[in-house]
């Protein structure tokens, strides 16, 4: 890494800290991810251990989130439940930035029919109400939690393509990129070496957004009943069994929804605070 | 203006071909050839229904046939017919429902910029203070909270606690009995819930950009200029200002109606809404394919049409694109 480079990362770093609320948002967000991975040791049950003697407790020492209807741990159930959200929101956002930004840099690079092409299909894509787009493939499919990923994925990219796009179209008449071009270096070595790198800030920005997006989605289909099938623990399919016993167990509804909106509210604080940290025009320091 | 009307109506041809290309692609996922061995042995994909989608699509003609006799039916709006046990044509029993869910996505429009574009001028002229801080902390919860969980928290709340709401339906039991005045009261109770937990969410995204807009207006010369004659506050901010910063959010307007649209879903289910969504919900749990293709193009062709409108007032509204001088 050069001087320069390592410099860059510095003022995106100092930046980035300077703004309290992103950083509560990270702190968040890495705790979710160190719940994910230590669930087995974070709590003394199982997600999916039934006790007949211990149905619909109110939070207690024993259960501080209280038990389900067939006496599983509600809160060994919101932290299995992370593992889900975790994957879902980064598979399928990996998908969507994948596709998003390979497409946008090639309409972008190329301009010309490529670019019509890609362009009028993102076009026709932005026309489809998602939400029906997605029940009607799982409808045709079985529900499975890998099917969701793939399809939040695959309806989620052409926000990030008409991102690229715009960076690319800027960036390809730079002179960092014509002197590589006359260098001889070919159009993939100067779309992924050289323009790709300073395409990225969109790119992040839009996938820490969109993890909170999916997160929101997967909880959605589930609670519809057509995304994580029980008795996988999800904090959406955790609200569709909460719901019928809203008025004499509020736990079971309670708490899986405020895993959900905390969970959503730090991902957009930090893609929020990435944004005005990646674009030196927000700048205020 | 007639030439980019032109244009604009041309360039619907490839978008609808390629909305109608998308849905026959999700078509064929269905238990049909391809995918047989896969739903073989789920009981829900019976040898009958199977039957009826080889008949109905044509899936034992080679493709292209099938994708133009597919199109030619839908120019005639045959969707087919439903597999309940009523058998309707998809498009009778789509028809009774569009108009419900049509005028509630236009009431919740209307309140979504009746409300955001307010809140973002006044977190725009007040930037940085509590009263910017707070607003913005309001409708990032809007934006975060998840819809479905915040229904269920309110029905909790208004209509099984409190019960001063009623929770679900769109009017009560005898409610065909009540006069003019007493119906509407009715039907607007049920929707308060609805229309409350809708607004709330899509506050964020129009709230913003509004904000953003108006802070990049407020810094052009005019405004400056327009301060410098002494004009009144409320005249420069409102008068001067907002009618530069509300023209991109024309657009918007368009933009948000496969959301609203999609979103009907959650909302119809939850609150018993006897309209597209809930019906579309309602098909695909009981896998009836032709009524779920039917409402899938139905749905992408409103969009369509609702972003025709958004760019025709945009040309409206802006010289610039009426006498082509901006792309």
């Amino acid at each position: 890494m050069s001087l320069t480079t390592s410099y860059f990362y510095r003022v995106i770093v100092r930046r980035f800290r300077a703004n309290r609320f992103a950083v509560y948002g990270a702190g968040i967000v890495a705790a979710l991810f160190i719940i994910s991975f230590l669930a087995p040791y974070l709590t003394p049950y199982a997600p999916d251990d039934l006790d007949a003697y211990h149905v619909l407790l109110p939070p207690s020492t024993a259960h501080w989130l209280g038990t389900d209807e067939l006496g599983r741990d509600v809160l060994t159930r919101i932290i299995y439940g992370a593992r889900i959200s975790l994957k879902v929101g980064f598979v399928s956002v990996g998908i969507a930035a994948l596709i998003g930004t390979v497409a946008g840099l090639f309409a972008g690079y190329y301009g010309g029919w490529i670019d019509q092409v890609l362009m009028r299909f993102v076009d026709i894509m932005l026309c489809f109400p998602t939400f029906f787009l997605m029940l009607a493939v799982i409808a045709m499919l079985e529900p499975s939690i890998w099917y969701i990923m793939i399809i939040i994925g695959l309806t989620g990219w052409m926000g990030v393509a008409r991102l690229v796009r715009a960076e690319v179209l800027s960036l390809r008449e730079r002179d960092f990129v014509l002197a590589a071009r006359a260098i001889g270096a070919s159009d993939l070595r100067i779309i992924f070496v050289h323009i790709l790198p300073n395409a990225l800030s969109p790119v992040i920005v839009t996938a820490t957004l969109g993890v909170a997006g999916a997160i929101l989605t997967e909880s959605a289909l589930s609670f519809l009943g057509i995304g994580v099938q029980p008795p996988v623990p999800s904090w959406g399919n955790m609200l569709t069994a909460g719901k019928d016993y809203l008025e004499f167990a509020w736990w079971l509804s309670l708490f899986p929804g405020l895993a959900i909106l905390v969970t959503v509210i730090a991902y957009n604080l930090v893609g929020e605070g990435l944004r005005d940290a990646l674009d030196p025009r927000t700048s205020r320091t | 203006m007639f030439r980019y009307l032109v244009r604009r109506v041309l360039l619907l041809f490839p978008l609808f071909i390629g909305i109608t290309l998308i849905t026959f692609v999700v078509i064929h996922l269905a238990p049909g050839e391809p995918v047989e061995m896969q739903t073989a042995l789920s009981p829900k994909v019976s040898a009958k229904t199977r039957e009826r989608l080889r008949e109905f699509y044509g899936l034992d003609k080679p493709l292209h046939v099938q994708y133009a006799t597919w199109l030619g039916r839908m120019a005639k709006l045959d969707f087919g017919r439903s597999f309940a046990p009523d058998g309707r044509p998809v498009i009778d029993k789509v028809k009774e429902r569009i108009p419900v869910t049509l005028s509630i996505n236009v009431i919740a429009l209307i309140l979504e910029f009746g409300l955001a574009i307010p809140i973002g001028v006044i977190a725009a002229t007040h930037r940085d203070t509590l009263l910017d801080k707070g607003v913005t902390i309001f409708v990032f919860l809007g934006f975060a909270v998840p819809t479905f969980w915040l229904a269920l928290v309110l029905m909790y709340i208004f209509g099984v606690k409190l019960t001063i709401l009623p929770i679900s339906g769109l009017h009560s039991l005898g409610a065909a009995n009540l006069n003019g005045f007493a119906w509407l009261w009715d039907t607007a109770r049920h929707l308060v819930l609805p229309l409350g937990v809708a607004t709330f969410g899509s506050l964020a995204g129009l709230s913003r950009y509004t904000r953003s807009t108006m802070l990049e207006v407020i810094g052009q010369d005019y405004i400056t200029t327009a301060r410098a004659k002494g004009l009144p506050e409320r005249v420069v901010i409102y008068r001067h200002a907002l009618r530069n910063a509300l023209l991109p959010i024309i657009t918007l307007l368009g933009f948000s109606l496969p959301g609203l649209i999609g979103g009907s879903v959650i909302f119809e289910t939850i609150f018993a809404i006897p309209g597209m969504g809930q019906l579309f919900y309602m098909g695909v749990m009981s896998r009836d394919y032709p009524l779920v293709m039917g409402i899938l193009v139905i749905g992408a062709f409103l969009t369509l049409a609702g972003n025709l409108l958004a760019d025709l007032a945009y040309a409206v509204a802006d010289p610039r694109i009426r006498h082509g001088s901006a792309p």
